[in-house]
């Protein structure tokens, strides 16, 4: 059983939990993901690691309700258990010094990228970072954002909040600017970073991409998060979860996130009825 | 000599069991069991020993079992086998002891698989499982990664001999293939539990949703103060054909397929939250014991038709024939000497059809069996909702990537010593499928017990 420690609700439906997990703590490093599984019933879902804190044994996870468990996950409390955590899974992120990098994080993807861009900066990188929004009342971590990164631009679909548009806008002004760009790293929804990707292929600039495939165990051993990259098939879980954005098939990858579509309604729409309920 | 014929095997009728997960064998009546065991010969020199990899004291538990003493029998085989519920039910005996039973030369063998399931089931049911006599405890601690039949077997051998085990699992529950592989109605879940608890109770400590070569390494688990490392990871990565669409939805290995099915439930959807998807049509690609449980879950979930798409013929599937005849009896279509050329999906992404080329048997290959050879011009398509693509194993790389001293083979297997499962680093041993390949759950037993041995062996002289 994996303790809560503290929980936040950082904005509508994205909540952040400090949990104890002393051995993932002490190995994560930025990119890495766990499993987790809340109670006997529950299905084993993959998320990313925010934060870590060796010393107090505690990792970060923030994450944004969509489905029936994160729902459910949406209603535990400090001092509730989670009954598995399982980590950390996936290669680390590539963090070396290049020259500016831009960190760019699409909606809850922000919390992912975040480490990341810290990471980046620790090692003497310019960091720009712009980070995307539906609307104002999604905005999540500007401030860690801002503390990590040398420019940041808060982008919202409906302008709400910063500049209006998409994080690939924003990044397209910079590139037509003529700022120099060694890397992007783009972490968020499918569609963000293939827009993001199909935007720096013709300019030759390095893309790393983190994908969100569905995963069972999540080390390597069924093989549903398969993904094609550079026309090869390859495993989110054990390969990545980061990859070339110039060579992701994100269109393969947007099918297979919808291939339980209809099963995650109907979990979803009962779950919610029985909490309703109650 | 008594003329009984052997006892056959209770079941659930096909018609009702393919709408349902629970077990499909029954299991013996005390009465048939003591008429089975009546059938022994107890022979002075027993060949069926020779065919148990764990030398189970077959003659002497059936002799127990004939007196009616099955409490007694129960402990006579948990001398030599610490999981004989499993065993029981999974072993491939017509390949092992009944293979070697004299009855069997000339009529059928006792059926010593069945015998041992009643005795293991009869013991759990009359609440009689005790502790064994322990010997004193050693203060040595060894780690065993992988929960397994090979890993339950060496921790509980060792546990025995007095040395403090702990075993690493990284799925959220023991019992490796035994959980998240081979499906409830052929081995229910709750005697796999049973057998994880019997270890507990020799004082075993299992540490779920550990992934050791990543949340913990090796060499942190020697810094831990573990003596001993014995590596029962199983294979773990499945195989891929590599032909065109295979990433179409609806296409699942066969080790997600089962996962879902047996570890997560998904068969009790949406009370169990993960999901699984099974068409009307649906193609297991294979012909091994994986496919048959593939191919036979898929008509519990609901499929309409469950076709087996194997490239030779039904005397070469490598599938226990037992398995095969239950296949048969639920209804499953074979379509033999066929093979897939590739996958062909519909607008959204989904998989509608595979290309199928049909084959014909050649010259025997390396395997001994007659290779396949596909006949030019004869492909086909065949429609489909849901494949499962059931082609076996090869090993997974997560631990073996980090621990560069361990030496693997060209397929990725650990290079380890049959008889010790000594490895090339130091302290460390392995055994079962991560060494031998895909194999069976008691052979993986087998090389979790001679390890065991070794391992006791080096933690003594120090010798490695």
């Amino acid at each position: 059983m994996f303790k809560i420690l503290e929980r936040e609700t950082l904005a509508e439906h994205i909540n952040k939990f400090v949990v104890e997990a002393p051995l993932i703590a002490k190995k994560a490093l930025p990119g890495q993901f766990v499993i987790l599984r809340l109670h006997e019933k529950g299905e084993r879902i993959p998320i990313t690691i925010c934060e870590t804190d060796p010393e107090k044994g505690t990792i970060t996870l923030v994450v944004q309700e969509v489905g029936k468990t994160t729902y459910e996950l949406g209603t535990y409390q400090a001092g509730d258990e989670i009954a598995d955590i399982i980590g950390p899974l996936g290669k680390p992120a590539e963090i070396e010094k290049v020259g500016t990098v831009v960190a760019i994080g699409g909606g809850v993807g922000t919390a992912i990228v975040y480490p990341e861009a810290k990471a980046f900066k620790e090692k003497g990188n310019y960091v720009i970072s712009i980070i995307g929004f539906r609307s104002k009342r999604f905005v999540i971590l500007e401030e860690e954002m801002r503390k990590v990164s040398d420019e940041l631009y808060v982008t919202t679909d409906d302008g709400s909040y910063g500049m209006k548009g998409f994080v690939s806008d924003k990044l397209k002004e910079l590139i037509e600017e003529g700022r120099k760009i060694d890397l992007v790293i783009a972490i968020g929804p499918a569609i963000m970073m293939k827009v993001v990707s199909d935007l720096t292929r013709p300019y030759g600039i390095k893309t790393i991409v983190s994908l969100n495939s569905i995963m069972v165990d999540g080390t390597g051993m069924c093989g549903a998060c398969r993904v094609e990259v550079g026309g090869k098939t390859r495993f989110a879980c054990v390969d990545g979860p980061e990859f070339d954005g110039h060579q992701v098939d994100f269109d393969l990858l947007i099918k297979r996130l919808a291939m339980y579509k209809e099963e995650e309604r109907i979990a979803l729409e009962r779950y919610l009825k029985e909490r309703g309920k109650a | 000599m008594k003329k009984i014929p052997r006892q056959p095997m209770p079941k659930q009728p096909p018609e009702e069991r393919i709408k349902n997960f629970n077990e499909v064998a029954l299991g013996y009546t005390e009465e048939l069991a003591v008429k089975e065991a009546e059938r022994c010969l107890q022979c002075p020199r027993p060949f069926c020993v020779d065919g148990c990899p764990v030398k189970v004291k077959i003659p002497e538990f059936i002799k127990l079992v004939k007196e009616r003493k099955f409490s007694e029998a129960a402990k006579k085989i948990k001398e030599d086998n610490v999981l004989p519920a499993i065993c029981g039910r999974v072993c491939p005996q017509e390949e092992q002891c009944e293979k070697k039973c004299v009855l069997g030369i000339k009529g059928e063998p006792v059926a010593i698989g069945r015998l041992e399931r009643f005795v293991a089931d009869w013991e759990a049911e009359h609440g009689e499982i005790e502790k064994p006599e322990m010997p004193e405890k050693k203060g040595i601690k060894v780690a065993v990664v992988g929960s397994g039949p090979a890993g339950l077997t060496c921790a509980g051998d060792l546990a025995k001999m007095g040395y403090d085990v702990t075993i690493f699992e990284a799925l959220h529950k023991p019992g490796g293939v035994l959980i998240y592989g081979i499906p409830e109605f052929r081995l229910p879940k709750h005697i796999v539990e049973r057998e994880v608890d019997y270890l507990r109770l020799l004082g075993v400590e299992i540490k779920v949703d550990v992934v050791v070569g990543k949340s913990i390494t090796l060499y942190e688990l020697f810094d831990m103060g573990y003596k001993a490392i014995f590596l029962g990871l199983g294979a773990g990565l499945p195989k891929f054909l590599g032909i065109p669409g295979e990433n179409l939805l609806g296409i699942y290995s066969a080790n997600e397929f089962l996962t879902r099915t047996n570890l997560m439930k998904a068969y009790l959807f949406p009370e169990y939250d993960t999901p699984i998807k099974v068409g009307k049509r649906v193609a297991v690609i294979g012909g091994g014991n994986v496919a048959m449980d593939a191919v036979r879950s898929a008509l519990r979930h609901g499929a309409e038709e469950a076709h087996i798409i194997y490239r030779r013929s039904r005397a070469e599937m490598p599938a226990r024939l037992e398995e095969i005849e239950n296949a048969e009896e639920e209804g499953v279509i074979f379509n033999f000497l066929v093979n897939p050329k590739r996958f062909i999906g519909d607008e959204n992404g989904w998989v509608k059809g595979i290309e199928l080329v049909k084959m014909e048997l050649g010259e025997p290959d390396e395997s001994g069996r007659r290779r396949p050879v596909p006949i030019p011009g004869s492909e086909f398509i065949f429609e489909v909702d849901t494949v499962v693509i059931a082609i076996g194993q090869t090993a997974n790389p997560v631990l073996l990537d980090v621990t560069p001293e361990i030496k693997r083979n060209r397929w990725g297997y650990i290079e380890a010593d049959y008889e010790t499962g000594k490895t090339s680093m130091k302290g460390v041993f392995a055994g079962g499928d991560i060494v031998t390949g895909e194999a069976t759950v008691i052979e993986a037993m087998g090389f979790g017990r001679r390890a065991a041995k070794a391992i006791d062996e080096y933690l003594r002289t120090g010798k490695w």
